[in-house]
């Protein structure tokens, strides 16, 4: 599949027995937090029919899709088995709709990305439904994570959008699921951490959108109290929020904030020093992290400074200001390989969900974090709006605080285990699609529904033929 | 599995009545460590730590291995991997003797070396390939600091510790890529049943103060470990002191 070329119809024909692929290679993996690399068998199919002939496979470790390494920790490594890197079926399809619908069906490959949905469906005035932090995230990634973006408040997550997808199961046989066919498999499959089967492509709904610009607004909190109350009071009025929290700021500033929430500008909204084309849209990397950084380079000195000036040089409050997708969505992406600048040991993040009512805890746990002065660049903090019914899908209503930190932090384990035990007192959770290290026996209590999701696994692939490192560790 | 921090699941010992490497699991079990195998010549002997492992919530069971018995290191280690993956591998088996010991019988001597050194070599290439199919694994070799250069009073039992410490380097250097690394642990004289009696040397120190400096550096993916840490400096010097010095320090 050529980079580029948008709209090739999904092939039908059915899997040929299963024909080797070219050129085997054991290769080392890891996540976006580069621990705990583990190696594997990994293929890269370049087309749908490649991909479904990559199972079943006869390696005794299983196998495994990945899509774009994004998840931190293990969840798309199987260490001794296969790995299918999905990243060149990159086939999809924009379906026709009447010009006054509010949405349109798009049909993608599991490998492709946001990045390039986005190129593709900006300009014709669409968008997808979520977007993460990054748009270099596959569709298989967004299903099997169930991610959630700046719009969980009022749009809920991404399989919340999905009407069908093919899933390929661990005998080789494929199957249509969606909300309404074998709900319990589709919903299995949400959130399921790619261990219910390969997913060769889905169907989903694209929101259109008036320009490829939002109209922000921004606001500094001087500390935690006042962005939770922001956001309590006035996120409906928004489609998209998110405030980044200083966790370096301790006593009266502790939790102080940015809050920026948006929506899509209309293209009359547009001024006309925005230029002529309202849906205009350019996104790439401006620059690169350097292939070798030491260890060290962010401590607690530079990322003191570097929030204090991130801080300061927002605005204390600032209405209907106009920004691009790339800016409002995925600034992080701007800098290309970002996560090599916490050198050679890596980083994990930390990202949990507690409910509403229990700021208590949320307060403590950000108390916690600045004490231990935990050198963490800006932190997310977001209120989630409703959950779904998929067992293992991470959003649920509550508060959700996602930090970076650097593993060679002293203490960072014990700090985190007794953290995560505060979560679960409080009826919360860690996202998996994060995790690199969360205690096996805190998962049942995190996701209560695990033993549903569990017979569903076991109704189709009772074998574990599909699996991953983090299924091994976590003992899904 | 092995975590972002360092942690480990579960823990294979080779020698698992050594003071060092029980005193290492006792660090790892307090972190994610909830299974335990311990290797030794005579599984009975190893029943009263299997009971305090036990009672700590770690499923702990003892299986027969002899590192003086090379042709059956792939059977068992084979057995050992087939319940289940091994995260860790302590290679922590071998004997001290004295040199006079040696002096009198060269046999014994060879004993030494086929313990030390040959079980080493047998079992750490069987570990290897084991672990490579696994995808992942750490094996820690704890050789010796008596290892970095040879002593009048030991060089017999520094010449079987400097073999392995010397495949161990070229063994992890083998695997890289693999998803399987080799530590290497060097002690300086530690305060155990084998040690005593003897005359302790400078910086000595004890099995649970080794055990914090292997744990931290695991967690911190080194690949070579003085315990304890000063050693490292230590023998940057002495490594280079002309002969008469070392004779002198040595005596």
């Amino acid at each position: 599949m050529l980079p580029g070329s948008s709209s090739t119809a999904l092939p039908s024909t059915p899997p040929e027995p299963a024909a080797e692929l070219a050129h085997p290679r054991s290769t080392e993996l890891f996540g976006w937090g580069r621990t705990a690399p583990t190696a594997a068998d990994v293929r890269r199919p370049t087309s749908a029919v490649e991909l479904r002939r990559s199972l079943p496979g006869s390696n005794p470790r299983g196998l495994l899709a990945r899509g774009l390494g994004r998840s931190y920790g293990d969840a798309a490594q199987n260490s001794g088995g296969r790995v299918i890197e999905t990243i060149d079926v990159d086939a999809f399809t924009v379906h026709p709709a009447a010009p006054d619908s509010d949405h349109v069906l798009v049909t993608a490959e599991s490998g492709v990305s946001i990045d390039r949905l986005l190129h593709s469906l900006v300009p014709q005035g669409l968008f997808v439904p979520v977007t993460p932090g990054t748009r270099y995230v596959t569709v298989g990634g967004a299903i099997a994570a169930d991610i959630h973006g700046k719009n969980h408040h009022r749009k809920g997550s991404w399989c919340d959008h999905v009407e069908s997808l093919h899933l390929q199961l661990a005998d080789g046989s494929v199957v249509e699921i969606g909300p309404t066919q074998d709900p319990e498999l589709f919903w299995a499959t949400a959130g399921g951490m790619g261990l219910t089967g390969v997913i060769l492509d889905a169907t989903f709904r694209c929101p259109r959108i008036g320009s490829s610009r939002l109209l922000v607004d921004t606001d500094r909190a001087p500390d935690l109290d006042t962005v939770v109350e922001l956001m309590a009071t006035g996120d409906a009025d928004y489609d998209y929020s998110v405030a980044w929290i200083d966790l370096m700021a301790t006593g009266a500033s502790m939790g102080r904030s940015v809050l920026t929430r948006g929506r899509f500008a209309t293209a009359e909204e547009l001024d006309a020093s925005a230029g002529t084309d309202p849906f205009e849209y350019r996104a790439g990397v401006i620059a690169s992290a350097p292939p070798f950084v030491p260890g060290g380079l962010l401590n607690k000195l530079t990322v003191r400074a570097f929030n204090e000036l991130w801080f300061r040089k927002a605005p204390k409050l600032r209405r209907d200001e106009l920004q691009t997708i790339p800016t409002f969505f995925h600034p992080l992406d701007m800098v290309g390989g970002w996560n090599r600048i916490y050198g050679p040991g890596g980083f994990l993040q930390w990202q949990f969900v507690i409910p509403f009512g229990t700021e208590a805890t949320l307060r403590r746990i950000i108390e916690e974090l600045s004490a231990a002065g935990c050198t963490s660049f800006l932190a997310v903090l977001k209120a989630f709006g409703p959950n779904n019914a998929s067992p293992l899908s991470f959003p649920a209503p509550g508060w959700t605080l996602a930090l970076d930190i650097p593993t060679g932090v002293p203490g960072l384990a014990p700090l985190l285990d007794r953290l995560d035990d505060m979560v679960v007192e409080a009826g919360g959770r860690i996202y998996l699609a994060k995790d690199s290290r969360v205690r096996a026996e805190l998962v049942p209590q995190m996701y209560p529904s695990l033993d549903e999701w569990r017979a569903v696994r076991e109704r189709v692939d009772p074998h574990r033929r599909i699996t991953s490192d983090l299924a091994r560790r976590l003992s899904l | 599995m092995r975590d972002a921090l360092g942690a480990m699941q579960s823990v294979l010992v080779l020698g698992g009545n050594s003071e060092i490497a029980l005193a290492i699991v006792d660090r790892l079990i307090e972190g994610r460590t909830r299974r335990v195998l311990l290797a030794v010549r005579e599984p009975s002997s190893a029943a009263s730590t299997i009971e305090r492992l036990t009672a700590a919530g770690v499923s702990a069971s003892a299986i027969a291995f002899d590192a003086l018995q090379p042709e059956t290191h792939a059977g068992v280690l084979t057995a050992a991997f087939a319940d289940g993956d091994i995260d860790l591998v302590i290679s922590a088996f071998g004997m001290l003797g004295s040199q006079a010991e040696f002096d009198a019988d060269p046999l014994f001597a060879l004993q030494a070396v086929n313990a030390n050194f040959g079980g080493a070599v047998t079992s750490g290439l069987i570990v290897a390939d084991l672990m490579r199919r696994q995808g992942h694994g750490t094996l820690l070799m704890i050789t010796s600091i008596a290892a970095m250069r040879g002593r009048a009073d030991n060089f017999v039992y520094g010449a079987t510790k400097a073999g392995q410490d010397l495949f161990s380097q070229g063994l992890g250097d083998a695997l890289v890529g693999s998803g399987v690394r080799v530590v290497v642990v060097r002690p300086g004289f530690v305060h155990t049943k084998m040690t005593d009696g003897m005359k302790p040397a400078p910086f000595s120190t004890t099995p649970d103060k080794v055990a914090e400096v292997v744990v931290d550096g695991l967690a911190k993916g080194r690949e070579l470990i003085f315990a304890p840490s000063i050693l490292r400096f230590v023998f940057a010097g002495l490594i280079h002191a002309p002969r008469m010095i070392w004779r002198r320090l040595g005596g």
